[in-house]
Parts: structure tokens; sequence; C-alpha cells
């Protein structure tokens, strides 16, 4: 499952072919490893207008041990120090003629951007413009950013983050994971906070420490990546799975010293026994994963009923009801509880002969924006992760053409891996994220599809 | 040494799905499915890395080179290394064996934890050197020189490539179980109608308890398989009937291969614990073992069938808690054959049986059949016979707990050498 053509790009001879053909070069991108420092280099931080954001932004960067340099530096010739980051607080936008302030800061920084650099701008949401001139400024950034992401080359990022008037102090964990290796396949997204009340003190090496983390769909692929990063993460995880992969859920969580549970999410009594399984063995639970999820493709006028059904009551059905019946069981839902459901790009975009998953998937984000409300009055979130092409067992039995077509048509011109999403979700789920709710984050390299 | 006295808990349970013999399991080890089994049950209760008080489990056929198979099947699960376990053998009655030597420690105070287990292959199963070639081969291992060497070597025959194969009979009689029950149910004139109905319900009931996920946290899939290879969920009357009987003679032979369990791998596992245990590790309790006891019968020269000694352990035990045989809201008889069953059972609603083998001054009276296996056994699920006490303490301290508290279940198991284990659990 390795990327063969990213190794040749990447080897001798390849990056000489590559280069003079024009061919695409995927990087080898910086993903996260516990202990590693947030950035490989320093960070400029700048501003468009009077920006409220840059201090904070400065200081939580400070508090993260990483070098914050201004943006006269980067003026400073090209001799200077490599950046790992670029972060334009655009806060003090009054109108479209503040925008060229946002182009004199990035042109020169982003020209020295490392590889698997970050570009993150901070922005109020265009919702709360005070005039039609600052709304066009704010919904500028969105085409300026996603643009940036298609330029920018060598496994680096751009992300744009709207920062309300009040969600300052949700800031932190939002910008963290853009920065980090987290976010190595998070590309051309767009988040809005809301204002949250945080706990203080996290460890952001073990920010799930004394956590319980329910991941459905846990014995392979996808969701065993997520029970590993959330246990790494610090958090007891439940994994769940239908009983007859048993043998290798176990696997999954004795590698992990989580536990297993076997569990079919689309049998009636399914929400009972989950919610009654966390109240007797954990007290509650604090992160729920829904990622269990079906295919069963063909085209719409060839598909059966049975086809359309099964997909929809495992990826959505379930879903609903499972969430359903964890918010109506007193006490076992954790006040500051974290759900994240996984949706997909097919839910975005719509695919070819996937009519009945694209809609489970789309029906997702549907459910998730509806219920962001009623969380954010517990003090909880709820939130979607959108993957695009993930290399998995189930892409690796795709014909070669598909394959090789679907894993480059993005802007980091590779497939993500299991660990992408994985990463994505342990950060929706962190304490530190309760800011993040109602959001649907792609985790798909900026693909073309559905963008 | 405490005190007093206090009940084990039952905690949970894990088995693999049982196999036909040289199928799905063929190339399995019993340490290979004991491993399995130990490392479903730590996935279920979170025990990695964890130093439960002792692991004590069994095979009936078994290796020479499985001399200490429990402690190393601990060595290579998840438990902690610092583990205790032995190994227990007594036939089929080891498993539950295995489950009452856990609880007294711990009704002891001797240990706080402890899983009881069982595993037995018939496909992977132990062949010896031919007995004339061992004595050659030992010969020619202690000969000092060449030519005691070669003398010992001029031993060798080829006959004696004839492997020693485990057979499943009586060394003493040199009958088959099957012979042996089908002798007895001809004394209880037990029918082959009535066999074939139990069996029926057998498969019924089973197949109706994986569909409810009665067995979602009791079973771990295996290499493949996640449901009993032996169950037939659609078994009728009708296509029992056509069976031809396989054990017996003649006319009266009412013994087939379906009302008879078939050859089984697989392996299982309880966990026991004090109430204390359970609850420090946010484990629930889904019963106790309350008590249990032991019985043999003379089958070679006293007259007894080799499957009765159940029949015989139960008043004692009965007696001790002050407990009628209908005290009890499930029984579960392991179905060696449903022969056995319905002997044992008509020798306990049998006046004369009472009085004059047991002693009992009226007959312990009859079952409630709607209380009986209701979760399917042995005649459905198979039967390796170590791994048979496991499944029954595991299902039946579930089916309790369903039921609420104070209930209470009696486990029956026949045992080769005429032997008999019986158990009280209560929720």
């Amino acid at each position: 499952m390795s990327d063969w053509y990213r190794e040749f790009a990447n080897s001798g001879l390849g990056t000489t072919i590559t280069k003079n053909l024009g061919l695409p070069r995927p990087a080898v991108l910086r993903r996260y490893e516990p202990g590693q420092p947030l950035l490989p280099g320093p960070v400029v931080v700048g501003s468009a207008g009077e920006g409220r954001l840059r201090k904070i932004a400065t200081g939580l960067l400070e508090d993260a041990g990483v070098t914050v340099v201004s943006p006269v530096a980067a003026d400073g010739g090209s001799d200077g120090e490599k950046f790992g980051a670029v972060v334009l607080d655009a806060t003090g936008l009054t109108g479209p003629a503040d925008l060229a302030s946002a182009h004199d800061f990035l042109s020169p920084a982003i020209k020295r951007l490392r590889a698997s650099g970050r570009v993150v701008v901070l922005a109020d949401p265009p919702a709360e413009a005070t005039s039609p001139a600052q709304a066009a400024a704010r919904q500028a950034l969105d085409g300026l950013v996603r643009s940036i992401g298609k330029e920018l080359l060598n496994g680096s990022t751009a992300n744009l983050v709207y920062v309300p008037f009040g969600a300052e102090g949700s800031l932190g964990s939002p910008l963290r994971f853009f920065l980090s290796g987290r976010s190595a396949y998070v590309d051309g997204q767009v988040v809005t906070l809301s204002a949250s009340e945080l706990p203080g003190g996290e460890e952001h090496d073990r920010p799930l420490a004394g956590k319980v983390a329910v991941v459905t769909g846990a014995a392979r692929g996808i969701g065993a990546a997520i029970a590993r990063v959330m246990a790494r993460d610090g958090a007891h995880v439940v994994a769940v799975d239908v009983p007859a992969a048993g043998q290798s859920l176990a696997e999954v969580a004795n590698e992990i010293n989580g536990t297993a549970f076997q569990l079919d999410i689309t049998s009636d009594d399914a929400p009972t026994r989950l919610v009654e399984h966390l109240r007797e063995r954990h007290g509650g639970v604090d992160v729920v994963v829904h990622n269990a999820g079906i295919t069963r493709d063909k085209l719409l006028v060839n598909m059966d009923a049975a086809r359309w059904n099964s997909v929809l009551a495992v990826n959505l059905q379930a879903q609903l009801d499972i969430t359903a019946a964890l918010l109506a069981a007193d006490g076992v839902l954790k006040p500051d509880a974290r759900v994240v459901c996984v949706s997909s790009q097919s839910g975005i975009a719509g695919n070819r002969g996937q009519t009945n998953y694209s809609a489970s998937k789309a029906g997702i984000i549907g459910m998730v924006r509806s219920w962001a409300p009623e969380f954010a009055e517990r003090g909880a979130t709820i939130n979607a992760v959108a993957p695009g092409f993930i290399v998995t067992e189930m892409t690796a039995k795709m014909p070669f053409g598909t394959r090789e077509v679907g894993s480059r048509i993005n802007s980091l011109q590779q497939g993500g891996l299991p660990v992408d999403v994985a990463e994505t979700i342990a950060w929706l789920s962190q304490p530190g994220s309760g800011g993040v709710n109602g959001q649907v984050v792609r985790v798909c390299g900026q693909s073309m599809l559905g963008a | 040494m405490a005190a007093q006295t206090r009940q084990a808990a039952i905690v949970g349970g894990n088995r693999i799905p049982f196999a036909r013999s040289n199928s799905a399991y063929s190339r399995a080890s019993n340490q290979d499915m004991l491993t399995a089994t130990l490392d479903g049950l730590v996935a279920r209760f979170g025990l990695q890395d964890q130093q439960v008080g002792e692991v004590v489990a069994g095979a009936v056929l078994k290796h020479s080179r499985d001399f200490n198979l429990t402690r190393e099947s601990v060595l290579g699960s998840r438990l902690s290394a610092a583990t205790p376990a032995y190994d227990v053998q007594q036939a089929c009655g080891t498993g539950l064996e295995a489950a009452i030597l856990v609880a007294n420690k711990i009704a002891l105070g001797q240990i706080e934890s402890g899983i009881a287990g069982g595993v037995d292959t018939t496909s992977d199963a132990p062949l010896a050197v031919n007995e004339d070639l061992r004595r050659v081969l030992i010969s020619l291992n202690s000969a000092k020189t060449l030519p005691q060497r070669l003398k010992a070597l001029a031993g060798i025959r080829p006959g004696q490539l004839v492997p020693e194969i485990p057979r499943n009979a009586e060394p003493r009689t040199g009958l088959a179980m099957g012979d042996h029950a089908a002798i007895t149910a001809k004394e209880w004139e037990i029918g082959r109608e009535e066999q074939d109905e139990l069996t029926v319900r057998s498969h019924h009931n089973l197949a109706a308890a994986y569909d409810r996920g009665f067995f979602d946290d009791l079973v771990t899939p295996y290499l493949g398989l996640s449901r009993d290879q032996n169950l037939r969920p659609d078994s009728s009357l009708e296509k029992l009937a056509k069976l031809k009987p396989v054990f017996g003679q003649g006319e009266g032979a009412t013994m087939t291969a379906a009302n008879s369990t078939p050859l089984t791998d697989g392996a299982s596992a309880v966990l026991l614990a004090s109430d204390e245990w359970a609850a420090e590790h946010g484990l629930p309790v889904l019963a106790h073992l309350v008590d249990a006891q032991t019985a043999a019968v003379d089958y070679v020269h006293g007259g007894e069938g080799l499957l009765m000694a159940p029949a015989y352990a139960m008043p004692v035990m009965l007696a001790r808690n002050g407990l009628t045989l209908q005290d009890f809201d499930f029984y579960e008889i392991h179905e060696a054959f449903a022969s056995t069953v319905l002997s044992t059972m008509k020798a306990w609603e049998d006046p004369a049986f009472c009085k004059e083998k047991l002693g009992l001054d009226a007959p312990l009276g009859s079952i409630d059949r709607a209380k009986l296996n209701v979760n399917g056994s042995s005649l459905a699920a198979g039967h390796p016979f170590a791994a048979t006490g496991g499944r029954i303490v595991a299902s039946l301290a579930k089916q309790l707990h369903e039921a609420g508290p104070g209930k209470r279940g009696l486990i029956s198991i026949c045992a080769a050498g005429g032997q008999g284990v019986v158990a009280i659990l209560e929720s």
C-alpha cells in the first residue's frame, strides 16, 4: 500500500525526471509523532489592519515553544531563516482595500516557507460583518486561502479559521492543530469557531488522558487507526465492531490496552446495550466516534432495496439512534462530551455508483449541524470529518488507473493515510476543542472533488 | 487463612466458536486456541498486562510437549507474565472443575481473581510412537557401546511405524463412550424420538441465542468462524429421523450422529473474582458460584452406567444447600448424548433408583423442560471436551444475570471414567 510514485518522485533519478517533465511531485508529509515540536521552524505572524488576534496567537505560539518572528524580518531579504509557518491575523479588515496588506504580508512570507509548512489565516466570520464591504473582504479570504493551498508545494497546507468576537479563547486547539503534523492531509479547509468554556491545564502530548472514547468500526482500516491514535493521546478506547469482526477487534483492543465490545450497531437494542455497557463499565463516556460504515455500490437504476437500506441503516440511522440514546440516558454522555461523525467526500461531491453511500454521508452533515446547538448548551460538541482519498485495504483493491487518478487529484498530489483521518478526529475530541462545533472538516489534501 | 469464606463471582467469559473436527481449526494447536481465548477475555475485560490470581485450565487430549499448557498459553497472551497457572484434567469435567478450583481459592481469600478454562482439539491430536518402537528407542538411548546400539537398532520392525492413536474409548472396557451411553439408554428405555426432540431443541435454542445477540459478549470469532460450526438452525425431527444409528446394536439402537455430540475443537475461559475485585475494576458480577460436588460410579464392575455419576452427585449437593431439584430457574445438563440427559432426568424421577442407589426416601422429581439448556448445549454447539464447562458456566451466569437477582441455575456434567461434576450458580 506504499505510494510507489511518491517514493520514485523523491528518489535521486525520480527528482530529475519529474522536475524536467513537469510531473506531479508529491512530498513526504510531516506527520505527528509524540514529543515532536509543534513546528520544525519559526513562525512569522502578521496582520492585515488592526487585528485583535495577533497578540493572542503570538502568546499561544510562544507557549507552545515556537519562535515567533515579526513580518519586518520577512521583508529582510532572502538570506534569512525559512519559516515553519505563516499566520495572518485578518480580523482588522474593514473592506477590500485592506486586503492589499494581506497580500503584502503573505507574498514574501510564503516564499520562505519550508517543506510541509503551514499557512493559517485567522478572520472574523463574514456573516457577522457590519457592512457589505467588510463581509466581502472577509469572504475574499476564503478564495485567497483555497488558492494558496493549490499553489503551495512540498506538502505545505493553507487553512482558514473564522473566529467570531468572543470566541478568542477557543483559538488555541485549532491553531495548534493546523500548524502541527496532526493536520498533514487537511488542506484548504475553513473552520468557524464558537465561544466556549474550556478547561485549563491540558497535556498537549496526552490531551485525552483519563477520557473514555467509543470508536465504532474499530476492527480494521480507518477505525483501527482512530482507536490507536485515541489511545496514544491517552484515552481508554472502547472498540466496537460487529461480532463477526471480533477476532481483529480483540487484537486492536489488546494492542492499545482498550476493551472490545462486539455489537451490531443496527440491531434494535444496540443503543440500549451500548449505553448500559458504558454506564456499567466506565461510568459514562467522553468521546464517541461514529466511524462504522459500509459500501454497497451499484448505479441507482440497478440498486435493489437491500443495498440501499443496509447502507442507510449502518451509516446514518445507527449514528442517529445511538447519539439520541446517549443524549437521553441520564449522566452517560459527559457534559463536555465530544461526538465525531465520519462523513465522506462522497457526501459532499457525490460519487457515481454510490447514491446510497453519498446520501448517508451527506445526511451525517445535516445531522451534525442540526444537533450542534443542543450539544453547545451542554458544553459538548458534535462535528463531522469527511475523508477524501484515503489509502486502505479497500482502495488497494481498486483498478490501478482509478486508484492513481483518485489519489493524485488533490493539492498534495497523494492519497491520505488512515492516521490522517484519525488525527483530525482525535483533535476534535480534545477537551480544548470545545470551540469547534457543528463543523465539517475534510481530510482530503484539498481534493478537487466537491471543493 | 480467612476466618470466613465468601462466594466467588463470575464476571464473564469468552470462548471461540467450536469447530467440527478436521475443519476450520485443523491447524490450530491446543495452545493456539487457549491463548486466543485468553486474549479475547483480556480484550473484553481490559486485562492487558494485569496479573490475575491464577489461571487454571486443561485439555483432555494433550501432547506430551504441552506439559505446561496453561502457563505457556498465559505467557503467549496479553496477561501479565507474572500470572501463575496450572493444568487440570478431569475428562469432560475439566472446565467446570477448573472453575470450582478457582472459585474455592477465591472463597478462601487466597486469590482475588482467576481465570478457569479448557481447550481440546481432536484434529491436532497427539499421535504417539508405537509402543514397541518406543521401547527400542529408549534402549537405543541408554546404549553405551556401538554393539549395544546396533543390537537395539536390530529390534526395529516395519510394523512399529503404526502410531498409537488416541481413542475415544474407556481403557478398562474398550468400549467407546457412545457404546456405554447406548447401554444406559437401553436400560432406561430412552426412545429415539425423545432423543431427536432434545437434539432439535438444542439446535433451535442455540440458533435463537445467537440471533438475539446473546453470545456477542461470550464468543470471539476465530480463524474465520463466528458461530459454532456444528449448529444447524434448520434442524428438524424429519431430517434427524432419516439418520442411521451409530451406537448400540440391532433393533433397539437409537443413538445417531445427530443426537450424539460430534468430535469438536475449541476453547473457553471464565473470569472469576471476589465481589471487591470486580467492583474495583468496574466489572459486573453476573452470578456467584454457590456450591459444587463431584461423584464417581463403578461402571466396570458395579453395574452402573458410565455417564450416570452426576445423578449421584446431585442429591448430595442439594441436601447440603437445603434445596430441591425444582428450586432452580435454569438447568444446564451437558448433552454428551441426548440419551444421557434423558437417562439422568429419568433416574431422578425414578423412586426405585432414588431409593436403592441414592438412598433417598423420595425421588428428586422432574425438571421443567422449558428451563433446560435454554441457550442450546453440546449437541448443537459441539463438545471440545475440556472447553464445555467454561462454555456452560459463562452462558448460565449471563442467563441468570439477565433474569435478575436471586435466580438459581444448576449445572450437571458427566465425564469419562464414570465421573460427574455438578454445581449451583446464583445471580
